[in-house]
């Protein structure tokens, strides 16, 4: 009960926020909210299944352009485009997946092995002159102040409420994958492989199929990218520290819960904001500081709150269940 | 009829022979002990009719199906549990949650599992603990819940390995009676066992292993009085 | 093309590959040993450039030279990493252990962004542009002492692991966590050294590469990754495997520039590291656990 309340009003507050706060604070809030979704899809394959990615960045770039080339070159909407993504993004992950659980490949090599594939992709695309190289793909900028759903042209609060129908969205769909047969073979697989195999589990299907969500789930987040920023950029877009950023959210807040990432991603990038202008106002300008902050709180973070924040917060707040 | 037939299966670890030409059956129903000094080769069989290893030679035929080849999860789609010699609780799951992930093989939806998971633990006496995390079980109920899980899965034939080891005399008989009352309702059981309390008071047959070579099998009484197995558990008389 | 220009390329390569070599066999000593995936290793190295740049500005110190000093800093604060920060995390998930190093790399890499700026800095030593010539083929001198000293400080780490008692200890450890300590071998203490050894090795090599390369703070991540590629193509737990691997990846590297695009060296190595995970992850001369 209590826990619904709670929703409740933070489903109010987020609704409403718009009305509340300017330009510069809903700005934030959309990146917040960018985290936790992107968060959110990697902690299918993470949280869910064990299979610790850290090669997301691949499937952002990957739904990014397919749904900016589109646009660019076809004049294809991004609501159509984000098929494209999506179908782009399964095939990558269900490539990558195959290749590693067919061979047997976890843990370290696991992680790896999706890092070489997005510095992989990072410098092919470079290479793609087509989709404008190393000097980036543009979408025209037009004036914020008409709204065009079907083009995704519009407002910041546009944007916003995208953005936290997306999060919302996939806050459902995680939870309701949690309870089903999915979510229980998933914990299986990730707390003892062997053991799940012998009560039937086929592990290869089940991790193939979350790796597959995961990818499509973050197609969405590239899509929401290229349209929001308007310009991608191989170098930026593919980098390691995209890859990075998404899993911050989830370890931050607790890896496996469905309020982790979302949680996490409030928090740093709330952090990350205030640190800018701390940093700003006390004219510590020098490039660097504010990222050495980050770096510290992080370090404490992980290494006095190993579970994420959101396990012993949930319990403060009476809100102990499963996940 | 059998349903579980052994036939002629041997295997290698890198030129060490683990087991060579065993063959034995388990009827339908039936309670088979396979028992033998350690190295015999006992797990080696287990792991082979579950599916973990390909056995070099032979072949694992359950209820007329060869299964000798099939994945872990393929043999226990086929009817084949499975317990572990060493307990693989699901530690971060709780106790029912385990057992549901056993029942999700035979009920596709969630609520139907539990059920079937509830039941299930009542059987195995762990109904009050279903909410306790697997990790703060005690070892006889970390045993007790791997049987659980996998009898949830709903197999015609449970493969057990050493469930007795490291339990008390009295929870030894606890679990020989869960077992007999299972066998009773029509599951056939297939054990390997080391706690001779509980093979003489299960088994209505035992299989002998040495060396990887089946060297007696028969009914219980039978077999502890056959020479080769006095040799190989009490060795050679010697003239003193 | 002609087959001297490509010569020169193969050599230059192999003699960078050396370097590299020494880079990842600190990390293959981190990694083999500890089983941490040092995050921080890229970031690392290029704390040792900016200190050998930092003692030539300074004192006109070689960078050979200055790898002394800078390995004994490297060893001694690798030590104390270890110990005070890491040692706790090894039974903790690989995930929460990966956000402890990429924390710790964000930390260095931007306090050297913080201290330097974010311009290139470069040691010019009088023999930074002269060569020898060995009939058609030409090598760049500096490109041979750094090789020949990453050669040295390679050798003198197999003698130490081979014949010394601790150098033994420490394999001991490798191979199996818990028999060590039930020998009565203090294995934090281990770890620890291990964490040093690797810590001064990449400390070396970050000095001899100030001879070949310039340095800025965006270098850490892609030396990270091309220290993991070695390690892998190379093969875990072999050192010679992080010296062949370093070679090959130098000598690939070189030619991929040559033949292809510059820009497209490292596409070569990871699709190098993609194989090598899927067809042999224990890399060309480790052997399978």
């Amino acid at each position: 009960m209590k826990a619904r309340l709670l929703m409740a009003a933070l489903a109010a507050v987020l609704i409403a926020l718009p009305w509340m706060a300017g330009n510069y604070v809903l700005s934030v809030a959309t990146l917040a909210l960018y985290f936790a979704f992107t968060g959110q899809a990697w902690n299918v394959m993470m949280g869910f299944a064990g299979q610790l990615s850290l090669g997301h960045s691949l499937y952002v770039g990957l739904g990014a352009y397919a749904a900016a080339a589109l646009f660019t070159k076809f004049g294809i909407g991004p609501w159509a485009g984000i098929w494209l993504a999506m179908a782009l993004c399964v095939a990558a992950g269900a490539a990558i997946g195959l290749l590693a659980f067919r061979f047997g490949i976890s843990g370290v090599y696991f992680a790896l092995l999706t890092i070489a594939f997005a510095e992989f992709t990072r410098i092919g695309f470079d290479h793609i002159g087509w989709l404008g190289g190393p000097g980036g793909l543009f979408l025209k900028v037009e004036q914020r102040t008409s709204i065009d759903l079907a083009d995704l042209r519009g407002t910041p609060a546009m944007f916003y409420y995208v953005m936290l129908a997306f999060t919302a969205g996939a806050f459902a769909l995680c939870a309701w994958l949690l309870r089903s047969r999915a979510g229980y073979y998933w914990q299986a697989i990730r707390e003892d492989e062997d053991a799940a195999r012998a009560l039937g589990i086929n592990t290869f299907r089940w991790k193939l199929l979350a790796v597959a969500i995961s990818a499509a789930m973050t197609s969405f987040a590239g899509v929401f990218f290229a349209f929001y920023y308007n310009n991608l950029f191989p170098e930026q877009i593919f980098h390691i520290s995209q890859s990075i950023e998404i899993i911050l959210g989830p370890i931050v807040g607790g890896v496996g819960s469905l309020f982790g990432p979302i949680l996490g991603a409030a928090l740093l990038t709330a952090l990350a904001d205030s640190l800018n202008n701390m940093v700003s106002a006390m004219g510590w300008d020098i490039p660097g500081v504010k990222q050495v902050f980050y770096g510290v709180i992080l370090l404490l973070v992980v290494m006095f709150l190993p579970n994420g924040i959101w396990p012993p917060l949930a319990k403060r707040l009476g809100l102990e269940r499963k996940a | 009829m059998a349903l579980l037939e052994v036939r002629s299966v041997s295997k290698s670890f890198r030129g060490l022979r683990a087991v060579t030409r065993a063959s034995f059956e388990v009827p339908e129903g039936g309670l088979t002990a396979l028992i033998g000094p350690n190295g015999a080769g006992k797990t080696t069989i287990f792991n082979m009719a579950a599916g973990v290893y390909a056995p070099d030679a032979g072949e694992i035929v359950f209820a007329g199906r060869r299964i000798d080849r099939l994945r872990p999860d393929q043999v226990c789609a086929a009817g084949v549990g499975r317990t572990f010699q060493v307990v693989k609780p699901f530690a971060g799951l709780s106790v029912l949650d385990n057992v549901i992930v056993g029942a999700l093989r035979a009920e596709r939806h969630v609520p139907q599992a539990r059920r079937v998971a509830l039941g299930i633990l009542e059987k195995l006496d762990l109904l009050a603990k279903k909410d306790l995390p697997a990790s703060s079980l005690t070892l006889p109920d970390r045993k007790r819940l791997e049987v659980a899980r996998a009898l949830a899965t709903g197999p015609r034939l449970l493969l057990l390995d050493e469930v007795m080891a490291g339990l008390r005399p009295t929870e030894c008989d606890q679990m020989v009676e869960v077992f007999r009352a299972l066998n009773r309702g029509g599951l056939t059981i297939l054990l390997i066992e080391h706690v001779m309390r509980a093979v003489m008071a299960l088994a209505r047959q035992v299989v002998v292993l040495h060396h990887g070579e089946v060297i007696a099998q028969g009914a219980p009484q039978e077999v502890v009085r056959h020479p080769a197995v006095l040799e190989c558990y009490l060795g050679e008389e010697t003239e003193l | 093309m002609s087959a001297t220009l490509v010569a020169n390329v193969v050599i230059s390569g192999l003699l960078t590959g050396l370097v590299y070599g020494l880079m990842a066999l600190g990390l293959s000593v981190i990694f083999g040993v500890v089983r941490v995936v040092n995050f921080a290793h890229g970031e690392m190295m290029t704390v040792a450039m900016y200190a050998a740049v930092l003692l030539f500005g300074a004192f006109r110190l070689d960078p050979i030279l200055a790898a002394l000093p800078v390995a004994v800093l490297f060893f001694a604060v690798g030590y104390a990493l270890q110990a005070g920060l890491i040692n706790p995390f090894i039974t903790r998930p690989e995930h929460s252990q990966f956000i402890l190093l990429v924390a710790v790399a964000t930390i260095l890499s931007n306090v050297t962004l913080m201290a330097f700026g974010p311009d290139a800095h470069s040691v010019q030593t009088d023999y930074q542009l002269d060569s020898w010539a060995l009939g058609q083929i030409i090598v760049d001198k500096a490109r041979v002492f750094a090789a020949l000293s990453a050669l040295a400080t390679t050798a003198g780490l197999f003698a130490f692991f081979r014949f010394s008692r601790i150098g033994t200890a420490i394999r001991a450890c490798a191979d199996n966590h818990l028999g060590a300590r039930i020998v009565g071998l203090n294995v934090k203490h281990l770890y620890a050294l291990t964490f040093g050894l690797g810590a001064a090795c990449v400390a070396v090599a970050g000095c001899m590469m100030t001879l070949l390369v310039e340095v800025s703070p965006s270098l850490g991540p892609s030396y990270t990754l091309l220290g993991f590629v070695i390690v892998i193509v190379g093969g875990l737990g072999s050192m010679p495997g992080a010296l062949l691997g370093g070679v090959l990846i130098g000598v690939s590297e070189a030619l991929a520039g040559l033949f292809i695009d510059p820009s497209a060296k490292s596409m070569i190595s990871f699709a190098l590291l993609i194989v090598v995970l899927l067809f042999r992850p224990q890399g060309l001369l480790g052997s399978r656990t």
